[in-house]
């Protein structure tokens, strides 16, 4: 079952949605400020990434009353919405990460480009 | 007229009622639409010599400046929403109209500064046809709008028929605005993996 939003329960979050408005901007200003360093791009992307995982799950705990509702049901709906999205994003980055394919490939088919 | 079941009461077997079951599918859906486009991004960016081959630093073309100010807004628009839902619990419909008629118009703000990103795009001749990058970049940012637009609509729709359904059930009223709310929040958060990915790496 959801929990109840009773007036009260509303009253005691209004405090909280304000915290995380003012952490959301933080964090924004803390994006745009790392970028402006020039990390290595791997470490940037590492960052950025994080920072914008940390906000969605603000966004998605405290605004969207996931921490507050834990519903079950809803769950289960969006664990399937997760693992495929984590699929769609695994198999382009194993692709990216497997150098022992590339390498393979570079073995048997040396300078393919100078053969004509 | 007919009692439609379970608009308001926990339905016993999904633990919400209707409605927020209904919009938490469509959500479910909606993550794997971007995703496929998050993907899509990823699969070009590697495909253009890997994480730091030769594609474009968003920074270098895009207004970085226009897209924090948008940032905020969008939080901003959360903000205001969530908001406007606790004021409806909290039985304040004067709060309510004043959180909720904010968010439309951080919307259309919203909406105005994306515009002129794209005309200053445009003005330097740069189309979704001009390079891998811009084709991804307005067809994500086209579609994130085009959701701020739909979303627009609706909220204008409950703006305004907000009085006569609070008058006669307050409970229903804040129930739909908890719905249009969850879908809100759920293009805020978009934009804020949009940001990033488009903008600053």
């Amino acid at each position: 079952m959801s929990a109840e939003h009773t007036a009260e329960h509303v009253q005691q979050q209004v405090r909280t949605y304000f915290i995380v408005f003012l952490s959301l901007l933080v964090l924004t200003v803390v994006t745009v400020a790392v970028s402006r360093i020039h990390l290595p791009v791997a470490a940037g992307v590492v960052v950025a990434l994080i920072v914008a995982s940390l906000k969605g799950t603000l966004v998605a705990g405290i605004f969207m009353h996931l921490f507050d509702d834990r519903f079950p049901f809803i769950f289960k709906v969006l664990i399937f919405s997760a693992i495929f999205f984590i699929v769609m994003i695994a198999l382009f980055l194993f692709g990216y990460f497997d150098t022992f394919a590339s390498e393979r490939a570079e073995v048997e088919a040396p300078h393919l480009e100078e053969s004509h | 007229m007919v009692e439609i079941p379970y608009d308001q009461k926990d339905h016993p077997v999904t633990g919400v009622y209707n409605a927020k079951l209904g919009i938490w599918l469509f959500l479910a859906s909606e993550v794997l639409f971007f995703g496929a486009f998050f993907s899509t991004y990823i699969l070009l960016r590697i495909g253009a010599g890997g994480i730091a081959g030769s594609w474009p630093y968003g920074a270098d073309y895009l207004n970085v400046t226009l897209a924090t100010i948008n940032t905020a807004i969008l939080i901003s628009s959360s903000l205001t929403m969530v908001m406007a839902w606790a004021s409806l619990k909290l039985q304040r419909f004067t709060a309510f109209q004043v959180y909720f008629g904010l968010t439309i118009l951080l919307a259309l703000a919203f909406l105005v500064i994306k515009g002129f990103e794209y005309n200053e795009e445009f003005v330097h001749g740069r189309f979704p046809a001009t390079s891998t990058f811009f084709a991804i970049y307005f067809t994500l940012t086209g579609l994130h709008g085009l959701h701020i637009l739909l979303g627009v609509v609706v909220n204008v729709y409950h703006l305004f028929s907000a009085p006569a359904i609070y008058r006669e059930n307050p409970a229903k009223m804040a129930n739909r605005i908890e719905v249009a709310g969850l879908y809100w929040h759920f293009v805020d958060l978009v934009w804020i993996f949009l940001f990033p990915v488009l903008y600053l790496l």
